[in-house]
């Protein structure tokens, strides 16, 4: 892997890892911005549900990989987030509100199942967060006075100084304003002492505790961080979809997020980014050549998930890494072009690490 | 008396379906207990037992009995050929690797199984079908008591496997401690493969003994999230404990839909589970184990 030398301290926590990353960014935010000017509604529309679930990504990113805390449950803070925007949209609370609220909410929700599944690690947390997903999960469904049961919750347009933001361009600018300052935020987080004790509880929870880290709390701020990034997602995917149903926040939307992470490449907000791409593309271009396949291939109804299920499991295989990791590859290929070395991205060869003291 | 026996008759619904949860935690207690790894695809695995089983009884009209251990050879050797093809190669990687691959199976299975049989649900008959037992005055449906009975004699079988058997007793030994089993000469990679072979075959047993009580379809392998709450309460560690602890989930979601508003009972087993992890960690049977570093 490339790894730049470095000589300061500052170097290290600057950032922007290149000066030149700057005008690549910005020229690619220009892009963003322009591409509701000459693409049609429907690809407009789908981009801004790339961008939130992009904002999901990094959420779970921040907790699953840079704190190292694995969350099967996180489609709860998503649908808690879209129901308190639309809940209190509703209620007729302006629209600048609502979505800070919707972040808080989600937050405390977060912080209030980060602390008891505090001393709860790897398996057993993503247990505990599994049902509790689930239990959010029927708890939308069958609160009925408040969330409107089956019949779902329709969505008031959401207005900003006076501007109607509806739409699919509405939704796609609000997504990528709140995208970048996810994004914003979470590389200051990632360079700023939380984010280095978030790395340390990751990499060793024993020796990030014998250099002074609080366990307890940051582990807490981790899961309140990312389920308050979660939770404004599930603002912007209340607009996004503009009428909530129950069940789209159950198991199997949470097991979509945590592939995101997953197969976009753990440990790098690239990674959340590619997820995302992956994840909302994947059923586009599967619809495109549906009509080509075979009529049994295309036809079966259950032909998405078991392509998901099927890239997840040679991904954990072949490329643990995901996307980022093989984007990497590609790019210090070409760099160090002819002197390419087939074991300079070896995996570092580990045997069965027992978890357990026997 | 007549609450006492809608109680008591509730009492043994809950069971019976508690041993369904506590086989396929029976499936992951084993596999954790041997590899480390958590198999959340068992509850897929069990379907697929289900559909193997429809298949040789309904559509080849085999005798049930004949049936039954045939599906669970199938799908026992279905899960040997998963270890040694898929499982084995990612051992090293850390367990929620494992738990995402396994979650990636099942998605695959599902889809593996509505293509090759159906996405409609199907069933098959059984001698145990729409039949009712009397004792002592209490009626109960024959195809509860025979998921109670099935359950009992398929322990007893395991327990005498792997306390008497050469074969059990190296998969136990395998499973304390994985360098010393090597020393001593035994296969452990084959004896890894034949754990999951096991607990496969135990999921097919679930299934057939749940055929009965329930449709077969592609969506029943989310029995397997309830399942996790019979094997956390059981400790995790602990085979009795996950039969013990599928028993009292059955029951106490049973008793939780008779008394609680409706609603609750869907959500009965996620609660104990979530309960447990907090209040009890280490489960009712299990013992504490301090993390290496």
């Amino acid at each position: 892997m490339r790894r730049p030398f470095k000589t300061l301290y500052e170097q290290d926590i600057r950032f922007w890892r290149q000066p030149s990353a700057r005008w690549w960014y910005g020229l690619l935010l220009i892009a963003l911005c322009a591409i509701p000017l000459i693409s049609g509604e429907f690809y407009v529309g789908e981009l801004a549900g790339l961008f939130i679930f992009a904002i999901a990504g990094v959420g779970l990113m921040l907790l699953t990989g840079y704190t190292g805390l694995v969350s099967l449950g996180h489609s709860a803070f998503l649908g808690i987030g879209a129901y308190t925007e639309a809940i209190l949209l509703a209620r007729g609370v302006p629209f600048y509100i609502t979505l800070p609220a919707s972040a808080l909410v989600t937050g405390f929700a977060g912080v209030a199942i980060g602390i008891p599944t505090l001393r709860m690690s790897g398996l057993y947390l993503a247990i505990a967060t599994l049902s509790f997903g689930s239990i959010v999960g029927t708890v939308l469904q069958k609160w009925e006075t408040v969330t409107g049961g089956f019949d779902g919750l329709p969505v008031k347009a959401p207005y900003l100084f006076g501007v109607k933001l509806d739409g699919p361009e509405g939704v796609y600018y609000m997504s990528l304003l709140v995208l970048l300052f996810v994004i914003w935020l979470a590389l200051n987080v990632l360079r700023s002492p939380l984010g280095r004790a978030f790395v340390a509880i990751r990499d060793s929870e024993v020796s990030a505790q014998s250099m002074g880290i609080n366990l307890a709390l940051y582990k807490t701020i981790s899961f309140g961080l990312s389920a308050a990034i979660t939770g404004l997602a599930g603002g912007l995917f209340a607009h996004y979809v503009r009428h909530l149903a129950p069940d789209a926040f159950d198991v199997l939307l949470s097991i979509q997020l945590v592939t995101i992470v997953f197969v976009g490449g753990l440990g790098s907000l690239h990674g959340a980014i590619f997820g995302a791409m992956f994840m909302r593309l994947l059923p586009q271009s599967i619809a495109l050549i549906r009509d080509d396949l075979p009529n049994w291939l295309g036809r079966m109804p259950g032909l998405e998930p078991s392509i998901f299920g099927l890239i997840l499991v040679l991904c954990i295989m072949y490329e643990p890494m995901g996307i980022n990791g093989r984007w990497m590859k590609v790019k210090a290929y070409f760099k160090n072009f002819p002197m390419h070395k087939a074991s300079a991205f070896r995996r570092q060869k580990s045997y069965a690490k027992s978890e357990r003291l026997r | 008396m007549d609450d006492a026996a809608r109680l008591l008759q509730l009492v043994v619904n809950g069971a019976a379906s508690g041993c369904i949860y506590g086989l396929i935690a029976f499936g992951f207690v084993l596999i954790y207990k041997a590899t480390e790894m958590v198999n959340f695809a068992q509850g897929d695995i069990m379907m697929l037992g289900a559909f193997v089983a429809y298949s040789f009884i309904h559509q080849f009209g085999l005798n049930y009995w004949v049936g039954f251990g045939l599906a669970i050879l199938v799908t026992a050797l279905f899960g040997f050929l998963l270890d040694a093809i898929v499982l084995r190669r990612v051992i090293g990687q850390p367990q929620f690797a494992v738990v995402m691959l396994t979650l990636g199976l099942a998605f695959i299975f599902r889809a593996g199984a509505g293509l090759a049989w159906t996405y409609d649900s199907v069933g098959f008959n059984t001698p145990f079908t729409n039949k009712t037992v009397n004792l002592g005055g209490l009626v109960l449906g024959q195809d509860n008591v025979s998921i109670l009975v099935g359950t009992l004699v398929l322990c007893g079988v395991l327990y005498l496997f792997f306390s008497r058997t050469r074969l059990g007793v190296a998969m136990q030994a395998a499973s304390q401690n994985q360098l010393a089993a090597y020393y001593m000469g035994i296969p452990v990679r084959r004896i890894f493969s034949l754990i999951w072979a096991i607990s496969a075959g135990v999921a097919a047993v679930a299934a057939v003994l749940l055929a009965p009580v329930s449709m077969i379809d592609v969506n029943m392998g989310f029995l397997g999230i309830k399942a996790f709450a019979a094997a956390v309460l059981g400790g995790f560690g602990s085979i009795p404990g996950a039969v013990i602890g599928g028993v009292i989930v059955g029951v106490v979601e049973q008793l939780s839909g008779y008394f609680l508003p409706p609603g609750f009972q869907d959500v009965t087993s996620n609660i104990v589970l979530l309960a447990v992890l907090i209040l009890r960690p280490e489960g009712l049977f299990g013992k504490t184990i301090r993390k290496r570093v």
